[in-house]
């Protein structure tokens, strides 16, 4: 039997109000947990929200978050056949799902500003 | 919500960011959006290595040396003012980025410059270790953090650029980050959003470059030239799979240490493409691509479908003075270039089309000009490795200057109207959509599989249906909601434009019978002097028009 990664994700709009789904992802070595989360997007629900740019560069530094309460980026942290959490940044503005706001505040677009 | 501004940049890469800079030195109020982050989305931040420049300080050199380089790559259509600009301009925009510290690789007291394939000598700089677009980008960033004037925004997605009496003036966003739409007006709007690599299956760009400023451009009624010809960078990284790398980082590997391409019989096949090697890198990207295809397609690729390349002659001291911590970061990923060979396969890269613009970065629609991949036609048929980044800095920086003259000029600017965006960023999203991020991957597999390297007719045509098929599923309504980053939302408006830019470079291939740099025709293999003219898209109505029509060349002098 071919082995997955089983991906408990954290979800919501509201930090006090959110919920955990988990996901099968088949596992083949050399995966990233982004490579994990795509699959998951592409072949099971379009609308988990997560932020990355670069895929897997390490370049854009935009796909932080916390993968059993370790900060990490999820393009370098490795896929493993176990059960893996994931949520967003504790730290961080909550904007949905695994994304959060990590915008300097000069770089964010503020309503206020208008 | 609505904004109001002088000039209003799309895309913070390195050509937007410079023209961001240029314009707020000038005076004006700038507003610098991306639809990701600010100087982390984009093709800038991955640049492994080369930036081509005739600086003259490895050896002597002339700005005229690197454009006889930059035309000959081109294949006989390149936009000669445009290509000139390039290669005249770049040297004072590097050292620019000199003074501003970023930090270009030295020897012996002097910028260092490394020979890459195509050109007559060592022209390229770069910041060790591969780390080029990274280094260009944390600079360009930290010079707009100290320049008065310029407003930045990310997750700002443009949808659609606004457009009163035949001008842009401005443009409509949907904010990412809380939903809700945007009306900037701008008295001059940059596009600066890059290629579109995302169109494909395999690319070495980010997620986000598909092709948006191609669509919103046509939709403005900016004419888009050059738009079949698609760079395919050839040893993009295949297998084993590893993590947190580039796959175009054996790019740099092969300026500083040559390695061997080899087929599956381990003998190096170049030759049989009219490129003897011979342990250096001296093959340019056309070619290159085209040579490991053929060789896949003989039977004699590697196992996962592409080339082998091998840096087993080098010692372990030479690894390391040339790529350092890169080492470490193959051995975590079981990679030891002393005990095996890598597989390596065409990767899309880079677009050599794009918007049709003069040597001032204007657009034929007033009020629009572009900047960067976004410009069509500097690099002909095929592109010359180092001339991307250079050109983000040199059009950037132009852009920026044309946006101040015309701030100046203007007195009073038309408020940007934008209600029919408006109206569709309101509708209510379709009953049980289909998933959008498996259609994203669809195209991709569509274009990679029928609108790649190798093309012929029926190949085309089959693409030109199943594009027909996705604008059908895609329908009028945006998917998703009006939430937060709602990403089936931002992917029906990006596969609105995916689509229309699919067409584009679909249609336009069909058309140009016969085969050239990076536009390779099975059926029609081979030049024909008369297709020595570029190709214009226009948008007749809800109609693509695509004409033969020669881009600007030199006078003679």
């Amino acid at each position: 039997m071919s082995e997955t990664a089983t991906l408990k994700i954290w979800r919501g709009h509201d930090k006090a109000a959110g919920h955990w789904e988990t996901h099968e992802v088949p596992f083949e070595a050399g995966q990233s947990v982004l490579d994990g989360l795509r699959w998951i997007r592409v072949h099971k629900d379009p609308t988990l929200a997560i932020r990355f740019s670069c895929i897997n560069a390490n370049a854009c530094k935009e796909c932080m978050m916390e993968l059993d309460g370790e900060t990490v980026y999820a393009c370098t942290a490795r896929l493993e056949p176990r059960a893996m959490t994931l949520e967003p940044l504790s730290n961080k503005k909550l904007v949905r799902d695994l994304v959060t706001e990590i915008a300097p505040p000069a770089e964010r677009f503020a309503a206020k500003d208008r | 919500m609505r904004v109001e501004t002088d000039v209003l940049v799309i895309g913070s890469g390195a050509a937007g960011m410079y023209a961001a800079i240029e314009a707020a030195r000038a005076g004006c109020r700038v507003f610098l959006i991306d639809r990701s982050l600010i100087g982390r989305g984009g093709a800038t931040v991955m640049a492994q290595m080369t930036v081509a420049v005739a600086l003259g300080a490895e050896t002597p050199d002339h700005w005229s040396h690197h454009y006889q380089d930059t035309l000959t790559a081109g294949r006989g259509l390149c936009d000669e003012p445009l290509a000139r600009l390039l290669c005249e301009a770049g040297p004072a925009c590097i050292n620019q980025l000199d003074a501003w510290g970023i930090g270009w690789a030295r020897k012996d007291g002097h910028i260092a410059q490394a020979f890459a394939p195509g050109h007559d000598r060592p022209r390229c700089v770069y910041v060790d270790f591969l780390n080029t677009g990274p280094a260009v980008s944390k600079t360009l960033r930290g010079v707009i953090n100290k320049t008065a004037g310029i407003s930045r925004a990310g997750d700002l997605c443009v949808v659609d650029l606004a457009t009163s009496h035949g001008e842009v003036t401005g443009a409509v966003a949907w904010h990412v980050g809380s939903g809700a739409p945007v009306t900037i007006s701008a008295k001059a709007t940059i596009v600066a959003t890059g290629g579109l690599t995302r169109l494909y299956r395999r690319n070495s760009a980010s997620a986000n470059m598909g092709g948006d400023g191609y669509a919103l451009a046509l939709r403005a009624n900016a004419p888009l030239i050059d738009m079949e010809f698609v760079q395919f960078f050839p040893i993009g990284h295949l297998a084993p799979r590893l993590i947190g790398m580039d796959p175009i980082m054996w790019d740099p590997f092969r300026y500083k240490l040559g390695g061997r391409l080899l087929n599956n019989k381990m003998e190096e096949f170049t030759d049989r493409y009219g490129v003897a090697e011979d342990g250096k890198y001296v093959i340019t990207r056309d070619v290159g691509t085209y040579a490991i295809l053929k060789e896949v397609e003989a039977g004699r690729g590697s196992p996962h479908g592409g080339a082998y390349l091998s840096f087993q002659h080098c010692s372990a001291e030479a690894l390391r003075e040339a790529f350092g911590p890169v080492i470490d970061r193959l051995a975590a990923n079981g990679i030891d270039l002393m005990k095996m060979p890598i597989e390596v396969a065409p990767i899309a890269h880079y677009h050599m089309g794009g918007v049709a613009a003069d040597v001032r970065m204007q657009t034929e629609v007033p009020g629009l000009l572009v900047a960067g991949e976004a410009v069509g036609g500097a690099n002909g048929a095929n592109r010359l490795s180092g001339n991307a980044i250079t050109e983000a800095l040199v059009f950037g920086q132009r852009a920026g200057i044309t946006a101040a003259e015309r701030v100046k000029a203007m007195r009073a600017s038309a408020p940007a109207d934008g209600h029919a965006t408006l109206d569709l960023l309101r509708q209510d999203a379709p009953k049980n959509p289909p998933n959008t991020a498996e259609m994203v991957q669809s195209l991709q597999a569509t274009m990679a599989d029928d609108v790649g390297p190798l093309r012929t007719g029926a190949k085309l045509e089959r693409a030109l249906t199943r594009i027909g098929e996705f604008d059908a599923a895609l329908g009028e309504r945006p998917f998703g909601g009006k939430q937060a980053f709602d990403l089936s939302r931002l992917e029906w408006l990006d596969l609105r434009n995916m689509l229309t830019v699919a067409r584009t470079v679909t249609q336009a291939a069909l058309q140009r019978t016969e085969s050239r740099g990076a536009h390779q025709r099975e059926d029609f293999p081979g030049m024909v002097a008369d297709w020595s003219v570029n190709q214009v898209v226009r948008r007749k109505g809800n109609r693509l028009d695509i004409a033969p029509a020669r881009a600007a060349e030199m006078a003679a002098s």
